[in-house]
């Protein structure tokens, strides 16, 4: 079974990478929206430098969503959901697996891509450490509550825009916490154990009862 | 090893594919399903593979492996290739060998699988196995798709329309791969509309006409 979980892994992760516009298009529009901030605010650096990490934090949340309809709509077209409901493989392992390599292609680059693009807002050395240490612990929470979406769309053909607007009040939670983390961390004066703790089991929480959900949306779309 | 079905019914979409539908197929027998459009090959099919769901009766695969789920004894081939465009033949192949295998399985399939390349030589595209999948074929896909069976070796074949898009040389080989599947202790069921060349007994379906909707009086 970990042999099958690892082909699995490396082929999603070399399908994403090998795809045209797979992996690093949400990197770059991590950037285009960063990038356009400052255009909207003005360039008011204090500003800026204030409210920099709730940006870099609300971008990559959307980034995050980007490529997340394809999750198992490309596999449902082509037959391969099919086929992976007749391996050894559990359903909600299946989801587990593809979101972590969706995390890893599209997630990880974002955590690395935050500290470059908070030197554009201004933020100070401290916060860009931060910001990246949040979004490394949760972005995997946005991945595996956006594979429910993902799911539950995998039969419609034009399901791209529902799923950021089903997805995105779930992740309110994990946005809550985020942000208030990386200000604890610049600013204080609350511990910034406190709510990284909390994004930390958030992530934790979505990454077990996540895969169950879509799992069960997936077999609803097998009718 | 035996799978039969008793009394099957199938609800697609609120319509009535088909219903009290028996069959038996034992080891080493090949079970054709005829009829026209719409009659329900694909449905029985898919039903089968766990696919579907079944709306009436039983489905049971005597013999199989204790404990191990029954699609995981069979393979299907479909309508929908599985084959992705970014990926090499040989990838392509390599990674459903590593999905479908299962120990305990393969030993009630009678005959050992062969790694990709020498599957890939089989059908015949063994030259093709470093080129990305996009440029292939649709008899080329169809070969790529039926290399599954040699790779991982399953005791039932679920095959739909087998013989779209391939040639004359593709058709015997499947032919050949069926034949020596079957003699080994195999079972399969193909749905198709040409004459299998092989000893094959014949289920024919019905086609269901719907039942006129019920009349609306206008308001």
């Amino acid at each position: 079974m970990i042999g099958a979980i690892a082909m699995l892994f490396r082929r999603e992760t070399t399908l994403a990478l090998r795809v045209g516009g797979g992996a690093m298009m949400g990197a770059v529009f991590f950037l285009t929206i960063v990038a356009i901030m400052p255009f909207a605010v003005g360039p008011d650096l204090n500003l800026l430098q204030r409210i920099g990490p709730a940006i870099l934090w609300v971008g990559a949340l959307l980034a995050t969503l980007i490529g997340l309809d394809r999750l198992f709509q490309a596999d449902h077209e082509d037959g391969s959901l099919d086929l992976l409901t007749m391996t050894e493989l559990p359903l909600a392992v299946i989801v587990a697996v593809k979101a972590a390599a969706h995390w890893v292609t599209t997630g990880l680059p974002l955590v690395i891509a935050a500290p470059l693009l908070g030197l554009m807002l201004n933020v100070e050395p401290a916060a860009l450490g931060a910001v990246a240490l949040t979004l490394a612990a949760g972005t995997p929470a946005l991945t595996f509550i956006g594979t429910i979406g993902a799911a539950l769309t995998v039969a419609l053909r034009r399901g791209g825009l529902l799923v950021p607007i089903l997805i995105l009040p779930l992740t309110v939670p994990v946005l809550i916490f985020g942000v208030s983390a990386t200000n604890a961390a610049v600013t204080g004066p609350m511990a910034v154990s406190t709510p990284l703790t909390i994004l930390a089991g958030l992530t934790l929480l979505s990454v077990v009862l996540a895969p169950i959900a879509a799992a069960a949306a997936l077999r609803l779309a097998f009718d | 090893m035996k799978l039969t079905g008793r009394d099957l019914a199938c609800i697609r979409g609120g319509r009535l594919v088909f219903e009290a539908l028996d069959f038996r197929v034992d080891a080493g027998m090949l079970l054709q399903l005829r009829g026209r459009n719409g009659a329900g090959k694909s449905t029985l099919l898919r039903l089968i593979a766990g696919l579907a769901r079944i709306a009436e009766g039983e489905l049971a695969l005597e013999g199989g492996a204790p404990d191990v789920p029954v699609k995981e004894h069979i393979h299907y081939v479909g309508h929908l290739d599985a084959i992705k465009p970014a990926l090499s033949v040989v990838e392509n192949l390599a990674f459903w060998a590593r999905l479908l295998e299962g120990e305990e399985v393969a030993a009630l399939a009678g005959r050992a699988a062969i790694d990709p390349p020498a599957a890939l030589d089989a059908m015949g595209i063994g030259p093709l196995a470093d080129f990305p999948a996009a440029i292939l074929s649709a008899g080329q896909r169809r070969r790529l798709s039926l290399a599954r069976l040699l790779v991982a070796a399953r005791p039932v074949w679920l095959l739909d329309e087998p013989t779209t898009a391939l040639d004359t040389d593709g058709q015997a080989c499947l032919f050949a791969m069926v034949e020596r599947h079957l003699s080994s202790g195999g079972l399969a069921l193909i749905a198709t509309h040409v004459d299998l060349p092989l000893p094959a007994a014949t289920l024919t379906l019905g086609v269901r006409q719907p039942e006129p909707r019920p009349e609306v009086e206008p308001a």
